[in-house]
C-alpha cells in the first residue's frame, strides 16, 4: 500500500480516496437487482431509495459537520409541498419539479442557515426542532394552500421523460428515485473527498480553530447546510411526485426522528450508512409490520440498542474494519 | 447468476401458487394505523371483523375469506399507498378495507380507482373520500353528517345562542363549519367561536371566555385520547351549569373512557353519535355481548364501523355470486341497506356513502354508571356536504 506518498501528498491523499473500490461497484450494480429478483417490490424499493436520499442529505450535516439535527424533515416537507403544488396548479413534469423543489428547500435553507452556524451541540437540537415544529404548525394553518390535515389533493404527476407513466408497479417509480439518488451521490462523494469536505470534517471536530488554518467554519456550515436542504428538498419532492401524496407528516417530527435513527443505524459519516440504514429500516418495518404489526416498534428499538453499544460507528462502519481486519490477516 | 436463477424459479412458484388459489378465496387487504397512537382504533376495528368472521364463518358464496393486514403506522398517505398497491399487485387482493385515517384513506383511494378495486372504508370520517374512487364505499360516517345534525338538532330544542371551541386541524374545521351551518339553517346564532391547537393540555381559558359570551350552549369538537379529561377538569372548575348551559359535541367527548376520566363533570353533556353500546336493541344488546365474551370490552364507533364493513362485503360477496371485480362488487353495494346493531343503515346508491340514524345523546347516571342515553334521533341523515356539492 502507497501509504507513505499518499499521506505526504494532499492531492494524491484525496484522489486515493475518490478511487472507486469494488464493494462499491458491487453494492450500485446490486440497486438494480429489484428489476430481476423482486419485481412486485419495486414501489418499497422506490421509497427506499428516497429515504437513502434523505439520509445522505442529513449525512452531509450531522456526519460530516456535526450539526445535529432534529427538524430536517422541514425541507424535506418544503420539496415535497412545492412539488405537490406545482403539480396540482398545472406542471406536472417531474424533473423540472425537482429543480424548483430542490431551489424552494435550498432558499429556506439558506435563511435559517445564518443561525444554525451560530450554534454547536444542544442548542442546535432544540432550534431544528423548533423550527421544523413551528414549520409543521404553520402547514397545518395554512390550510387553504397545504390541504392542511387531509393532505394535498389533486396531485398528478406527468410522465417521466414523456414516456413512462407512474403506474401501480413502481417501475418508473424505483428507475426515477434510483437514477436521481446515484447522481446526488456521486455529487456528495465529491464533495466530501474535495478540500471542503476535509474542512468540514476538522469543523467537526474542532469548530473554533479551524478558522485558525483558513477555513472559516461558519461559512462552511452555511454552504453544507443549504446543500443538504436543497437535497432533502429533492428527496419530499421525489415522494411528493412518485406517490402523488403530500400530507403534514412530511414535514413532521416523526419523520425528523426516523431520518436520523435510519442514519445512525446505518452509520454516521460514512455516505453510505444513510442508504444501508434506510434499506434496512424500511424493510424491516415492511417484514415485521406484516407479521406483528403493534410490535414492530419494538425490533426496531432492538436493533437500534444493539447496533449503537456493539457498533458506535454504526453497520456500515462496524463492517469496514471488519474488512480492514481480514484484509490485514 | 446462481441467485437469479432461484430468484426465477421462486418466482414462477409464486405465481403458480396465486394462481391456484385465487379461484377459491376471496382476499381482502386491510390497511390501518395497527401501530403509533391511533393503534387502539384500528385495533377495535380489527376485533369486530374477527367476530363478524366467527359469527358467519370464513366462506362466503364457496369462497374463503384471507385477510391481509397490513400497517401504516399513523398519518402516513405515501405509505397506505403503497401499501394499498403492493396488496393488489403481489398479494392479488381483490378488496381492499379498513382506513382509519383520512389521508391514508385518499392516497389509498387513488389506487382502487386505477386498480379497479372495491374498496370499504370503516372509520376516516372527512366527506371527500367517497368522490376519489368509484369503486369505493364507507360503513362509518361523515363528520358533517354527526355536527350538522346536532346544530340543527339543537336549534330547534330551545337553544339559541351558541358558542363553538374545537381543535384547530382538518376534522375540528369540519364540525365548526358544519354545526355552524346545521345550527343556522335553523334560526340559531353563533355568538363567538374559538380554535385552539391540536394538543391543547388546559382549558380553563378557553371555557372562561365561553362563559363571558352567555350563550345557552357551548360546542366543544376534540379529537379524544387525554382531552376528555382536561375538558371535565374546566367545565367543573369555571362551574358551568348543565341545566343552564348546554354542553355539545360530537361522540368521541363522551366515549366510555373518556366519560370515565371526566366522572361527574360529564353528567348532562349532550353529544351526537352513530353508535353508542348502550343503543337499546335486542341485535346490539347480542352485539356488545359477545364482543365483551371475545376482547372483554365494550364496542365502541369504531368497531361498528368494521362490522358494518365486513357485513358489506360478505353481503356483496354473497350478491355478485362471489365474483371480485370492482365494478360488480360496487353495483351490488350501492342501495344496500341491512339492520345494523346501531340501527337501520344504507349504501346511499349516489355517493356510495352510508345512509344512518344520527342519535343525540346526554351523559346520565343509569344504576351508578355514567351511560350516554338516547334522547333523540334523527332518521336517514345524508352526508350534508355531497348533497350541497351537487346542488
Amino acid at each position: 500500500m502507497a501509504l507513505g506518498e499518499a499521506s505526504i501528498s494532499p492531492r494524491l491523499h484525496l484522489a486515493e480516496q475518490t478511487r472507486w473500490r469494488t464493494p462499491e461497484i458491487l453494492f450500485w450494480l446490486a440497486t438494480l437487482t429489484p428489476y430481476f429478483l423482486f419485481p412486485n417490490y419495486l414501489s418499497l424499493a422506490s421509497q427506499i431509495a428516497i429515504a437513502a436520499l434523505f439520509a445522505l442529505s442529513l449525512d452531509l450535516i450531522l456526519g460530516y459537520a456535526g450539526i445535529v439535527s432534529l427538524g430536517h424533515a422541514a425541507f424535506f416537507g418544503i420539496g415535497a409541498y412545492t412539488a405537490g403544488l406545482l403539480s396540482k396548479y398545472g406542471w406536472g413534469e417531474p424533473l423540472s419539479g425537482l429543480v424548483v423543489a430542490a431551489f424552494a428547500a435550498g432558499v429556506v435553507g439558506y435563511a435559517t442557515s445564518f443561525v444554525i452556524c451560530r450554534f454547536r451541540h444542544l442548542a442546535l437540537i432544540m432550534l431544528t426542532l423548533g423550527f421544523g415544529l413551528l414549520l409543521a404548525e404553520l402547514a397545518n394553518t395554512l390550510g387553504w394552500i397545504t390541504g392542511g390535515m387531509d393532505g394535498l389533493q389533486g396531485i398528478h404527476t406527468w410522465k417521466l421523460l414523456g414516456t413512462f407513466p407512474f403506474d401501480l408497479y413502481g417501475r418508473a417509480a424505483y428507475a426515477y428515485a434510483l437514477v436521481v439518488l446515484f447522481i446526488l451521490f456521486l455529487f456528495a462523494r465529491r464533495l466530501i473527498h474535495s478540500p471542503f469536505g476535509l474542512s468540514l470534517r476538522g469543523i467537526r471536530e474542532n469548530f473554533v480553530r479551524m478558522p485558525a488554518i483558513g477555513a472559516p467554519s461558519r461559512g462552511h456550515i452555511r454552504t453544507i447546510y443549504t446543500i443538504a436542504a436543497c437535497i432533502a428538498g429533492v428527496a419530499g419532492a421525489l415522494l411528493a411526485q412518485t406517490t402523488e401524496t403530500v400530507s403534514l407528516d412530511s414535514l413532521g417530527f416523526e419523520r425528523s426522528a426516523e431520518i436520523v435513527v435510519m442514519l445512525v443505524l446505518g452509520g454516521a459519516g460514512r455516505l453510505y450508512g444513510g442508504i444501508v440504514g434506510a434499506t434496512i429500516y424500511v424493510v424491516a418495518r415492511d417484514q415485521f409490520s406484516g407479521v406483528v404489526p403493534q410490535y414492530w416498534y419494538f425490533w426496531i428499538g432492538i436493533l437500534l440498542v444493539a447496533v449503537v453499544v456493539f457498533l458506535p460507528n454504526g453497520i456500515v462502519g462496524g463492517l469496514t474494519q471488519l474488512a480492514a481486519r481480514w484484509g490485514r490477516k | 447468476m446462481r441467485g437469479l436463477i432461484c430468484g426465477f424459479a421462486a418466482l414462477t412458484l409464486g405465481l403458480i401458487a396465486t394462481a391456484a388459489d385465487a379461484q377459491d378465496t376471496v382476499k381482502i387487504g386491510l390497511i390501518m394505523s395497527y401501530s403509533g397512537q391511533f393503534a387502539d382504533a384500528a385495533a377495535q376495528i380489527d376485533n369486530a371483523i374477527k367476530l363478524y368472521m366467527k359469527q358467519h364463518g370464513d366462506t362466503v358464496a364457496g369462497k374463503k375469506i384471507e385477510l391481509i393486514r397490513k400497517d401504516t403506522g399513523g398519518i402516513a398517505p405515501d405509505v397506505a399507498k403503497r401499501l394499498a398497491q403492493e396488496l393488489i399487485v403481489r398479494d392479488h387482493a381483490d378488496i381492499i378495507a379498513g382506513f382509519v385515517l383520512t389521508p391514508n384513506a385518499l392516497a389509498a383511494a387513488d389506487v382502487s380507482a386505477e386498480a379497479k378495486k372495491f374498496m370499504v372504508v370503516m372509520n376516516a370520517a372527512t366527506s371527500i373520500i367517497t368522490t376519489k374512487s368509484p369503486y369505493l364505499a364507507r360503513t362509518s360516517v361523515t363528520t358533517p353528517m354527526l355536527n350538522g345534525t346536532l346544530g340543527n338538532w339543537a336549534a330547534k330544542h330551545g337553544i339559541k345562542r351558541a358558542y363553538t371551541m374545537v381543535s384547530d386541524y382538518g376534522p375540528g374545521i369540519d364540525a365548526e363549519s358544519a354545526f355552524h351551518t346545521g345550527f343556522k339553517s335553523a334560526g340559531g346564532e353563533i355568538v363567538g367561536s374559538v380554535r385552539f391547537p391540536v394538543a391543547n393540555p388546559d382549558f380553563s381559558a378557553f371555557i372562561q371566555r365561553a362563559k363571558d359570551a352567555n350563550p345557552d350552549a357551548i360546542y366543544i369538537w376534540i379529537p379524544g385520547g387525554a382531552q376528555p379529561a382536561a375538558v371535565g377538569k374546566a367545565l367543573a372548575e369555571r362551574g358551568i351549569d348543565p341545566s343552564k348551559v348546554k354542553v355539545l359535541g360530537q361522540d368521541a367527548l363522551t366515549a366510555e373512557s373518556a366519560v370515565k376520566s371526566m366522572g361527574d363533570a360529564a353528567l348532562g353533556i349532550i353529544t351526537c353519535a352513530n353508535y353508542d353500546f348502550n343503543h337499546q336493541s335486542a341485535l346490539n344488546r347480542a352485539f356488545v355481548e359477545a364482543y365483551n365474551e371475545d376482547f372483554k370490552r365494550n364496542p365502541d364507533f369504531f368497531s361498528i364501523g368494521g362490522y358494518d364493513g365486513m357485513h358489506l362485503i360478505y353481503e356483496t360477496l354473497k350478491k355478485t355470486g362471489g365474483k371480485t371485480d370492482g365494478d360488480s362488487l360496487i353495483a351490488a353495494a350501492k342501495g344496500m341497506s341491512w339492520e345494523s346493531p346501531r340501527g337501520p343503515m344504507s349504501i346511499d346508491p349516489e355517493t356510495r356513502d352510508v345512509i344512518e340514524t344520527v342519535y343525540i345523546n346526554r351523559v346520565e347516571r343509569v344504576g351508578g354508571r355514567l351511560l350516554n342515553v338516547e334522547l333523540d334521533k334523527v332518521e336517514a341523515v345524508k352526508d350534508p356536504v355531497k348533497a350541497q356539492m351537487k346542488k
